[in-house]
């Protein structure tokens, strides 16, 4: 229930990010660059596609008191188990019941019997999950100490740096391991653990942008009007942050999901029960060495992996060649 | 106009220090013992090369600088030694406009929120309503729609942007003007409705206006008192008469050398027609 | 001082294509610049002097911009029928081009120097030595003192002015016969804008170049230029010697430029305003595009667009300076 409502609530606030979006001049022109390239058309509906997926894996209910609960997506495609492998287009061995669409495993079945296009369909909304809220945190705090850094300068600025120079210094890789095995393996400990170690590029993004904006003209003159430091941050320096954030936003999501996919591969992302890429890249890892080999799994698990960071990474640059006043006609 | 001065600079230095390697340090003079007063409702223009100080003065006198020493006064008050609600009410009486092609307006806020925003912070108005009248009546004054206000800076011509950043600084009523190259970034046609927009409301206010430029045609149309500043320091001053006509100062003699005429009878650069 | 005719303009359209429509930036736009003279491009926002400049040297922001009709002839070759190859090779050589911010003009990440050499070795050909003194001289020809050391030296640690006198060393270091200016003091200070003007006219004269000069300051084209073209939204609506035209405007737009600039003289007065705004890009008035805003407007006005017509000091586009021949006919 709860997890319904939330799933409403993000539809919703991003229906009305993305409606006020369009009506500011910056975006609605951007958008209408990008909707004239055939390659972010594409990526776009890519992008569509896999949010269609999560969406659909975000709503469940039970059917009944004692029953387990199951997404829109879980009705759809849930296969039953086999036992073993079976290749892909292989048909079912038992009788399913509430009957399928296609009586077949489209993409074969993994080493446990699960349907491999299944498991592939429910990676999407883990990625999506971590992508999502990581930035949701990453996004205030690399906010706030960049804006905070570039506005007040000398020892604010001096402090921030210096702390994230020296969380910078630690390889990012080695520390999120390290992370993951203190906090224990689940969805909200990997998406602090990324947090933790992705706010420091936004952070020196919006640190180098408000530096530029502090000296222009509108906020001196917000400054002689008498606003103060947080309200000037705020309603001034803020806003024309916001499409250099975004744009970082967007690609750091491509990154955030393929570190997922790292992370479970290396066994200390998300556990094995939920659905994910890496995981099922890692369990894929083993079957290639057998006869005949088993290459279903890891084609579908890498091919849905690429098609989300390839579109998210297209839509991105898209975004930010969209912005660019330089190409701007007017 | 009367002659008492309400705006006084006293012996204002602003002297920036800045580090050579680990032990030496170099100072540069922006502002070296600058004094003058400008008379309540009286224009006074400030002209001078670029890295003549003009701009860090600017600066100063608005209070987003702190001079390393001298004092401003308003009205007597000395403006560095104020702070909270003091600082506050005596900003709104100097207001400044840039020259940048945004006038000063933030390029992400709409007109109407921009001067609410004004109105706001100073407590001028009783509720939303009443603000947002004196705002459609300060955009009426300045000949621009009562629409204005759900627009955005960047759907106007550069002088109509200008006339939005006068209304901007007037909506909180300040006795003081600081203008700083109010026509440099405007098209020939548009400087002319400006400046009679500036005439006009300082008469109708009693507005007491500090112009920096160096276009000294509109000096010469507007000035009653001109500041001739060279290296930081006030090298000549006196009525428009006095300073382009007699000028005393090496500086003066270089900036009316550089004027140019449009009249084909008057040229000064070496003519080779 | 010969007089030849370097650069021929002829009823040169530019077209831009916008969301909104097309936007004829030049619209029939025609001149001459010849050698040892400056012809002075003058106009406001819109009036299409920077793109008409743009279209000569063939630097327009394609695809949106395109030439659709005319000619540009530079030494009796229509420029507008050259290759990109041919037209690189034009361009330093026969063509010199300064620009309004020196600081972007030049790359900072090289020394001035650096390109200097570069701009000779691109047209000079094998001489390989000498060319550091050529350098030398060339930036002693722009009354730069201690050339060899602003030779090492980066852009951004010279002046505005100095950055300006580098530019025009570059823009001549294959002596070109024209030389095209936009806007070359607009970003400079007042006392630097009136020494690179000297400068741009004494090496005019030393070289006998050929000068299009683009401004929007009726002062720099009274003191440096000897014809002026007054552009208004894409076209050129009065033309002539600068002695003629600046001392007894005929067109009324630029009478009403002169009539509204702030100056002593008008002291304690209104200053005359031209009524309206200029026009957004996509709201051009039909026929004569100045005529809501004249004093002399008639019914012709917006019926008929205006052609050039000939006076003995000039050429201008005017209905009340040059009735049409059928009108005037009618009040005979």
């Amino acid at each position: 229930m709860i997890g319904n409502l939330v799933a409403t609530l993000l539809l919703v606030a991003l229906g009305f990010a993305v409606r006020n979006a369009l009506r500011t001049p910056l975006w609605a022109e951007a958008f209408r660059r990008m909707r004239r390239r055939p390659l972010v058309i594409g990526a776009g509906v890519i992008l569509a596609l896999f949010t269609t997926i999560a969406i659909a894996d975000s709503y469940s209910w039970a059917d009944g008191k004692n029953q387990p609960t199951k997404t829109v997506l879980d009705r759809v495609f849930e296969r039953p188990q086999e036992r073993t492998y079976s290749p892909p287009m292989a048909k079912l061995t038992t009788e399913a019941s509430p009957k399928p669409l296609l009586a077949t495993h489209i993409l074969g079945t993994d080493g446990v019997g699960n349907d491999v296009f299944y498991r592939t369909l429910k990676g999407v909304r883990t990625a999506f999950l971590i992508g999502g809220l990581t930035t949701l945190t990453v996004l205030p705090i690399a906010l706030l100490l960049g804006m905070l850094a570039g506005y007040l300068g000398r020892g604010v600025d001096d402090l921030i740096q210096y702390v994230y120079t020296v969380l910078d210094s630690i390889p990012g890789i080695l520390l999120l391991i390290a992370m993951m095995m203190i906090l224990g393996q689940g969805v909200p400990q990997l998406c602090i653990a990324l947090g933790v170690t992705s706010w420091v590029g936004l952070c020196r993004l919006v640190r180098g942008e408000t530096l530029k904006q502090r000296d222009r003209e509108y906020v001196l003159a917000a400054r002689a009007l008498g606003l103060g430091a947080p309200r000037i941050l705020m309603r001034h320096i803020l806003p024309n942050l916001m499409p250099i954030v975004i744009i970082s936003a967007t690609l750091g999501f491509s990154r955030l999901v393929l570190a997922e996919a790292i992370l479970s591969y290396l066994g200390v992302g998300v556990p094995e029960d939920v659905g994910s890429w890496g995981n099922m890249i890692e369990a894929a890892r083993l079957e290639l060495a057998r006869e005949p080999v088993i290459w279903w799994n890891l084609v579908s698990a890498s091919t849905a992996l690429f098609l989300l960071v390839l579109a998210l990474n297209i839509v991105g640059d898209a975004l930010r060649d969209g912005i660019d006043p330089r190409l701007r006609s007017a | 106009m009367s002659t008492e001065a309400i705006l006084r600079a006293v012996d204002v230095r602003q002297v920036f220090v800045q580090r050579q390697g680990l032990l030496r340090k170099s100072e540069m003079v922006a502002v070296d013992g600058v004094s003058f007063n400008l008379a309540k409702g009286s224009t006074t223009a400030l002209v001078g090369e670029s890295g003549s100080g003009k701009t860090t003065l600017a600066l100063i006198l608005l209070g987003l600088r702190r001079p390393t020493s001298g004092d401003v006064l308003f009205e007597g008050n000395s403006l560095l030694r104020l702070r909270g609600r003091d600082q506050l009410a005596l900003r709104r009486k100097m207001q400044v406009v840039f020259q940048d092609p945004y006038g000063s307006l933030q390029p992400r806020m709409t007109v109407g929120e921009a001067l609410m925003e004004a109105l706001q912070v100073h407590s001028i108005g009783q509720g939303r309503s009443e603000r947002q009248d004196r705002a459609v009546e300060q955009l009426r004054q300045v000949g621009m729609s009562p629409e204005t206000l759900k627009r955005y800076p960047h759907e106007f011509s550069g002088g109509q942007r200008q006339r939005i950043a006068i209304a901007r600084s007037l909506v909180v009523e300040p006795s003081v003007l600081i203008l700083d190259e109010p026509t440099s970034a405007l098209d020939m046609s548009v400087q002319s409705q400006v400046l009679n927009l500036l005439t006009e409301l300082q008469e109708q206010r009693e507005l007491t206006y500090l112009l920096i430029t160096h276009n000294l045609d509109v000096v010469g149309y507007m000035a009653d008192q001109v500041l001739v500043m060279d290296k930081g320091q006030i090298v000549e001053r006196g009525s428009v008469e006095a300073v382009m006509d007699t000028p005393q100062s090496e500086a003066t003699r270089r900036l009316l050398g550089s004027l140019l005429s449009v009249n084909p009878s008057e040229r000064r650069l070496a003519a080779s027609h | 001082m010969s007089e030849e005719t370097l650069l021929s303009v002829r009823d040169l359209r530019t077209y831009l294509d916008t969301p909104e429509g097309v936007v004829k930036a030049v619209d029939g736009v025609g001149f001459d610049v010849r050698a040892g003279r400056t012809l002075a491009l003058v106009g406001e926002s819109g009036s299409g002097k920077s793109m008409t400049a743009l279209s000569i040297m063939q630097l327009l922001p394609e695809p949106a911009a395109r030439i659709v009709e005319g000619s540009v002839k530079l030494d009796g070759r229509d420029l507008l029928d050259l290759t990109a190859k041919q037209m690189r090779e034009l361009r330093g050589k026969r063509m010199g081009m300064i620009f309004q911010e020196p600081m972007t003009s030049l790359n900072p990440t090289f020394t001035v120097g650096y390109q200097l050499l570069e701009a000779l070795k691109c047209h000079g050909g094998a001489r390989r030595s000498g060319l550091g003194q050529e350098a030398v001289k060339l930036l002693q020809e722009v009354e730069i003192r201690e050339p060899e050391a602003v030779l090492r030296k980066y852009p951004h640690e010279l002046s505005g002015g100095m950055r300006q006198r580098v530019m025009i060393a570059i823009a001549l270091a294959n002596r070109p016969s024209l030389l095209i200016a936009d806007e070359p003091t607009t970003a400079l200070d007042v006392t630097i804008q009136a020494q690179i003007l000297r400068l741009i006219k004494r090496l005019q004269g030393e070289h006998n170049m050929g000068v299009l000069l683009i401004t929007h300051d009726l002062g720099v084209v009274n003191e440096t230029a000897d014809d002026v073209a007054v552009m208004y939204l894409g076209q050129i609506v009065e033309q002539g010697p600068v002695d003629a035209v600046l001392s007894a405007p005929a067109h009324p737009y630029t009478q009403a430029l002169f009539a509204s600039r702030a100056s002593r003289e008008h002291r304690g007065r209104v200053l005359p305003v031209i009524p309206g705004n200029v026009p957004g890009p996509h709201d051009w008035p039909p026929a004569c595009r100045f005529h809501p805003r004249c004093p002399f407007r008639m019914d012709v006005c917006e019926k008929v667009t205006p052609e050039v017509s000939h006076l003995p000091d000039r050429t201008v586009r005017c209905h009340f300076v040059s009735p049409l021949e059928e009108e005037a006919k009618l009040e005979h």
